[in-house]
C-alpha cells in the first residue's frame, strides 16, 4: 500500500481500495483498520497472530512493539484518551490475550474506546485445550462493551466495522475481536461496509425538547446551584459547551476526577474535585447546594462515600448521562435526561439564563480562600511540591498520566488542567502500572505536547519494562517518579485505619531508577531537595528525549483532606495538624 | 422482593446466553428460571427469565440488559397482565395397580400420565408455577423419584391498547 491515510479516510471516494480483491483474513484486518483511520497499533506477536504480523510486515500501519501486552493495551488506552479515537491493540492467543485483561477492564470502567484484536488457535483445535488456547471471549464478557469470535473470514470486515462503531459511539468502551488462525489465513474477496446496522443499539441520544426544558426549568431558580461535570464531558467533547453554559448561567463547576480538564482548573467558577480527597470548597458546595447538576458523572462511591441517600442533602438533583442505566443507579435524581451531554448543552444554551448566584459565589470564594489544599514544606522534598512545580512550569498545558495512589490524588489536587483529554488516569478500576504506558500512547498521539507520566515507585515497577520502547522509538515522555520508598496510599490507610501496623508496604529494595533508565538507554536523573528538583526538572523539560526523574520525596506524607469511606462529606479530615 | 418475569429478545448466536446469565451475576441478581427458544422471527430467540428483586434492582437490571449488543429488546411482563405456563415431568414411585388412584389425583390438574413402568410412572403437567407446586405436594406421599421443570414461558395478554414496553 502506498496510499496516504488522508486518501483512505473513507470520505473521499476511496480510490484503489481493491474492493473485490482476494485477501487473507489478516490482510483484510489490516486494510480494514486503515479504512477506519487507524494510524498506530500497539501489540506483541505470537503464534496465533503470525499471519497478522506477516501481513503487518508490508503494511503502512505503524506498530509499536511493547514489552508486555499490558503495556501495549495501556498505551492504546492512553492514545484513545488523548485523541478520542479508538485505540488498537493486537495480542496473541492464550497468555497474550489474558495479559490484556487488566487493560480491558481499565478501559471499560472509564468508558474508553478500544478495539482489541486477539489471535486464537485454529478452529479445529478450539475446545481441545490446545497450546496457548484461552476462551478470551468468555473471559472478557463482563469487561467489554461487546466482543466477537470470528468464525468465517467473510464476516471479518463487518465485524471490524461494527467493533469500531460500538467502541466509539454511545457510551464508549472496549470491544474485543478474537480471530482464530484459520480465519487469518483464509481468503475471501475484500469488501468493506459503508455503514453498520445493529438492531436495538443506541448509538447517540439527543434529548427531546421536553427533556431540555425540564433540565432548564429545574435549575433556573436555583440560588446555590453547582455543576458536577464528569468524564462524560470529555468523552462527548462537550468542554466548550460546558464553559459557555457555566459562564452564561453563572453556575460554579465541580469536576469529578474523570472530569478534570473538562473545565479549566484555574477558572473563577472552578471549584476543583469533590469526594474522598476532594477540596473543601467542592465538598461543601455539594453539602450546601440547592441544585446539583451532574453532567456525564456517575455518582461513584469515591464521591458519595457510599452514603447515597445523604449525598448533597439539600439539593434537587439533575442528571444528564448518555447511559440510561446510570440515571438513578446510585443516587435518586429529580430530573433525569438520557442524552449525549454535548447535544443536551447545545440545546440548553439558548434557553439558559443567568442564575442569581452572586451570594453563593461569594461564599464559595471565601471557602476557596480559607481552605485551599495545603501541605507543610520542610527539609525533605514534598511530593505536592513536585506536582506544583510541574503545573507552574507547564502552566497546565501538559498531558499528565498517572498510576493509582497518593501521587494520583496530588496530581488531581495540584495540577490545574487547562484542557480536556489532558489528565489520563485509571479512575474507575484504579490500575497501578497504567500511567507510564498510557503516556507512551498519549505522546505518540500528540508528539507536539509535553507528556508527563507521574508514577509512584510501586506502580512504575509494574510496567517499567516499557522503557525499552521509549528508547527504541524515541518517544520523549517525561517519567516523574514520586519515590517515597513505600506504597504510600496503602501506608496512609494502614496508619489511619489499622493503627499504623505497616504491613508489606516497604519498597526500599527497589532498583536504582536512574540506573534502570540508563540500562534501557534512557536518560535518568534524581532530585532529593527542592533546589535539586527545580534544576533537574528544568533540565528534563528542556531535554529532547525520554527521561526518567527519580524524585526522592518524604515517605510519611499523607493525602489531605480525606473523607473516610462510610462518612459523609461534612466529615472531612483536613490534615495532620 | 417481588417476583418478576422478563422477556428478552436476543440474537440467536453463540454466547448470548452466557452474556445474559453473566450480567445477572455481575449485578447481583439471581435467575430463578430461564427458558430459551426460537421466536416469531428467524434469527432471534426469546428468553423468559424469572427473577426477584425490588423495583430499583429490576429497573437497573433491565437497563443493563438493554446495553448488551446482542439484545434487541427487554420487557418486564409483570407490569401488565400476562399468561405464564410451565411444563413439568414428574416420575412418581408407584406401581400399575395405583394407576386409577393417581389418575383421579392428576385429573383435576389436567395432567396426564405419559409413561407407566413396573415401579414408577411419569406424569406430565402444564400450568402456572403455583398449580405445578400444588400437584407436587399431593404427589409427595407416593415419593417423587425425579422431577424436571421447564421454568416459566410467558407472554403478555392481548391489550386493548398497544402493548407497553417498559
Amino acid at each position: 500500500m502506498i496510499l496516504e491515510i488522508a486518501e483512505l479516510d473513507g470520505k473521499h471516494g476511496m480510490p484503489n481500495l481493491g474492493f473485490g480483491e482476494e485477501l487473507s483474513g489478516s490482510e483484510t484486518l489490516l486494510r480494514s483498520l486503515i479504512l477506519e483511520g487507524v494510524e498506530y497499533v500497539f501489540g506483541y506477536p505470537g503464534g496465533a497472530v503470525l499471519p497478522i504480523y506477516d501481513s503487518l510486515y508490508s503494511s503502512m500501519l505503524k506498530h509499536v512493539l511493547s514489552r508486555h501486552e499490558q503495556g501495549a493495551i495501556h498505551a492504546a488506552d492512553g492514545y484513545a484518551r488523548a485523541t478520542g479515537k479508538a485505540g488498537v491493540v493486537i495480542a496473541t492467543s492464550g497468555p497474550g490475550a489474558t495479559n490484556l485483561v487488566t487493560g480491558i477492564a481499565t478501559a471499560q470502567m472509564d468508558s474508553v474506546p478500544l478495539v482489541c484484536i486477539t489471535g486464537n488457535v485454529f478452529q479445529s483445535l478450539i475446545g481441545t485445550d490446545a497450546f496457548q488456547e484461552a476462551n478470551i471471549t468468555g473471559i472478557t464478557i463482563p469487561i467489554t462493551k461487546h466482543n466477537y469470535f470470528v468464525r468465517d473470514v467473510r464476516d471479518l470486515p463487518r465485524i471490524i466495522k461494527e467493533a469500531f462503531y460500538i467502541a466509539t459511539t454511545g457510551r464508549p468502551g472496549p470491544v474485543l475481536i478474537d480471530i482464530p488462525k484459520d480465519v487469518s489465513n483464509a481468503k475471501a474477496p475484500f469488501y468493506y461496509p459503508q455503514s453498520v446496522e445493529i438492531r436495538g443499539y443506541q448509538d447517540s441520544l439527543i434529548p427531546s425538547d421536553d427533556d431540555v426544558e425540564r433540565f432548564i426549568g429545574a435549575i433556573q431558580h436555583a440560588k446555590r446551584p453547582v455543576i458536577m461535570a464528569g468524564g462524560g464531558i470529555i468523552s462527548a467533547g462537550a468542554h466548550q459547551e460546558l464553559l459557555e453554559f457555566a459562564e452564561k448561567t453563572r453556575i460554579p463547576v465541580i469536576n469529578t476526577f474523570m472530569g478534570l480538564g473538562g473545565f479549566p482548573g484555574v477558572h473563577e467558577l472552578a471549584l476543583g474535585m469533590p469526594g474522598m480527597h476532594g477540596s473543601y470548597t467542592a465538598n461543601h458546595a455539594l453539602l450546601e447546594a440547592d441544585c446539583v447538576i451532574a453532567l456525564g458523572a456517575r455518582f461513584d462511591d469515591r464521591i458519595t462515600m457510599g452514603r447515597t441517600k445523604e449525598f448533597a442533602p439539600k439539593a434537587r438533583k439533575v442528571h444528564v448521562d448518555i447511559d440510561p442505566a446510570e440515571l438513578g443507579k446510585n443516587v435518586s435524581t429529580a430530573v433525569m435526561v438520557a442524552g449525549d451531554v454535548k447535544s443536551t448543552l447545545q440545546k440548553a444554551l439558548p434557553l439558559a439564563q443567568a442564575c442569581d448566584t452572586a451570594d453563593w459565589l461569594k461564599q464559595l470564594d471565601a471557602w476557596k480562600q480559607a481552605y485551599p489544599y495545603t501541605y507543610q514544606k520542610g527539609a525533605e522534598l514534598k511530593p505536592q511540591e513536585v506536582i506544583e512545580m510541574l503545573f507552574e512550569t507547564t502552566q497546565g498545558e501538559a498531558i499528565v498520566t498517572t498510576d493509582v495512589g497518593q501521587h494520583q490524588m496530588w496530581v488531581a489536587q495540584y495540577y490545574k488542567f487547562k484542557h480536556a483529554r489532558s489528565l489520563i488516569s485509571s479512575g474507575g478500576l484504579g490500575t497501578m502500572g497504567f500511567g507510564f504506558p498510557a503516556a507512551i500512547g498519549a505522546k505518540v498521539a500528540h508528539p507536539d505536547r509535553t507528556v508527563i507520566a507521574v508514577v509512584g515507585d510501586g506502580g512504575f515497577q509494574m510496567t517499567n519494562q516499557e522503557l525499552a520502547i521509549v528508547n527504541q522509538y524515541n518517544i520523549p515522555v517525561k517519567v516523574v517518579i514520586l519515590n517515597n520508598q513505600c506504597l504510600g496510599m496503602v501506608r496512609q490507610w494502614q496508619e489511619t485505619f489499622y493503627d499504623s501496623r505497616y504491613s508489606q508496604i516497604d519498597l526500599t529494595c527497589s532498583p536504582d531508577f536512574v540506573k534502570l533508565a540508563e540500562a534501557y538507554g534512557v536518560k535518568g536523573m534524581r532530585a532529593t531537595t527542592s533546589e535539586e528538583a527545580k534544576a533537574v526538572w528544568a533540565e528534563a523539560l528542556a531535554y529532547d528525549g525520554p527521561v526518567v526523574i527519580d524524585f526522592r520525596v518524604a515517605n510519611m506524607e499523607n493525602v489531605w483532606p480525606m473523607v473516610a469511606p462510610g462518612d459523609t462529606l461534612d466529615q472531612m479530615v483536613m490534615g495532620d495538624e | 422482593m417481588e417476583r418478576h418475569t422478563i422477556a428478552v429478545l436476543v440474537n440467536d448466536c453463540p454466547g448470548v446466553l452466557t452474556r445474559v446469565a453473566n450480567l445477572f451475576g455481575q449485578r447481583g441478581c439471581n435467575i430463578d428460571s430461564i427458558t430459551v427458544g426460537s421466536s416469531e422471527e428467524a434469527g432471534l430467540s426469546r428468553m423468559i427469565i424469572t427473577t426477584s428483586g425490588d423495583d430499583h434492582q429490576i429497573n437497573q437490571l433491565m437497563k443493563q440488559l438493554r446495553k448488551l449488543i446482542d439484545i434487541i429488546s427487554v420487557t418486564n411482563l409483570s407490569k401488565d397482565p400476562f399468561v405464564s405456563r410451565e411444563l413439568a415431568l414428574i416420575k412418581v414411585n408407584a406401581t400399575p395397580s395405583q394407576l386409577v388412584e393417581l389418575k383421579s389425583i392428576v385429573e383435576p390438574f389436567r395432567a396426564t400420565i405419559v409413561d407407566v413402568g413396573p415401579a414408577s410412572l411419569i406424569i406430565q403437567v402444564t400450568g402456572d408455577t403455583e398449580k405445578i407446586d400444588a400437584l407436587l405436594v399431593l404427589l409427595q406421599s407416593y415419593g417423587i423419584l425425579e422431577l424436571t421443570r421447564t421454568g416459566s414461558m410467558a407472554m403478555a395478554r392481548s391489550a386493548v391498547s398497544a402493548p407497553v414496553h417498559a
